[in-house]
């Protein structure tokens, strides 16, 4: 028997039109058709999404957490960086 | 009571409600968590289609039988399923065969069933052949991902084929409630779908490369409540809580 492991995919679910697909979670499949029909089977059958993408995990290029200094700390300390200087009047909502 | 229209019911939802619990026997032992969960979830599908025919025979029955009664405190001559859907789950080669045997019939059975002059029929068919459509993808891509994958795969449901081969026939035996039913344009006339079965059947065997069974000797006997020696052992899990705990719910 081959115990070969089906590659890894991440799923993105679209729960409703307008929205913008998220990050569900992974899967194992053989492949990109495999990986759609076992996302509906995994993440969307209590109406979850209207939509769904895979991608096999491999195609991500993910930042090192090592370089988590100089990628990220740098902006945390210029506070100018951020449109809080602003007197937002009170019509404008959901700021 | 409309006792044809009754047995007619039957004799479509114990295919879906026997089906349903061989597939329900593989949640936490299939192949692949992903596969298991498809199998669970068609399982599911089944079982749901079952309680629609079952309450619609409850009403039908109007004596106090419940669904569950319906579906789980039968003997076993009382069950009418077709002999393929208790065939056991030998190995996943032949969980896929089974079902996609089935799959291909059901989808057409339904299908005509949509036409039914019984409302209520009509309205669970609608209802179901959105599942079964799903179904039948499910398993006909496995069969061609099996057939055409490994020469390992392909010796096994090549195997699990044949086997199961001389059961498909049962499918298209029409019992006395059919016949009745047909008459009265709600019944599907099921010796009517044998060609575009055995052609559609063929067409995915043909993809999966494998080799269509010429073999023309076939079981029959489930539509009928003689089962084989697979069904008493099926019936006994199913039936377990009910006859241990009698009307127990929760």
């Amino acid at each position: 028997m081959s115990t070969k492991n089906w590659p890894l995919w991440e799923v993105f679910v679209r729960s409703k039109n307008g929205l913008e697909h998220r990050h569900f979670g992974s899967l194992h499949a053989a492949d990109a058709d495999m990986a759609l029909e076992n996302a509906r089977d995994v993440y969307t059958r209590r109406n979850e999404g209207v939509s769904i993408w895979v991608v096999e995990s491999k195609n991500i290029t993910a930042s090192n957490p090592e370089h988590n200094g100089e990628m990220f700390e740098p902006a945390q300390d210029k506070v100018y960086r951020h449109p809080t200087f602003y007197d937002l009047p009170d019509e404008v909502k959901h700021m | 009571m409309k006792q044809n229209l009754y047995n007619y019911i039957l004799g479509i939802a114990d295919n879906s409600l026997i089906l349903g619990q061989r597939m329900g026997e593989l949640c936490g032992h299939g192949p692949s968590l992903e596969t298991d969960i498809a199998c669970t979830n068609i399982s599911l599908d089944l079982f749901g289609q079952v309680r629609s025919y079952f309450q619609y025979a409850s009403k039908l029955a109007g004596d106090g039988r419940t669904e569950d009664d319906i579906a789980m405190l039968r003997q076993e001559r009382e069950y009418v399923n077709v002999l393929l859907v208790e065939q056991p789950n030998t190995d996943f080669a032949y969980t896929i065969a089974r079902h996609f045997l089935f799959d291909v019939y059901h989808l057409l059975f339904l299908t005509e069933l949509e036409k039914s002059k019984d409302l209520t029929l009509s309205a669970i068919a609608k209802k179901c052949i959105k599942e079964v459509r799903y179904h039948e993808r499910f398993t006909s891509d496995w069969m061609k991902r099996l057939g055409d994958g490994t020469a390992e795969s392909k010796a096994k449901i090549q195997e699990a084929i044949n086997d199961l081969w001389t059961y498909t026939d049962e499918l298209f035996h029409q019992t006395k409630a059919d016949k009745a039913m047909v008459a009265e344009g709600i019944g599907v006339d099921v010796t009517k779908l044998k060609d575009a079965y055995y052609e559609k059947v063929n067409e995915v065997l043909t993809e999966a490369t494998l080799e269509t069974p010429e073999s023309k000797y076939f079981q029959k006997g489930g539509k009928k409540g003689i089962h084989t020696e697979h069904m008493g052992y099926l019936l006994a899990e199913l039936q377990y809580m009910q006859r241990a705990y009698p009307n127990m719910e929760w």
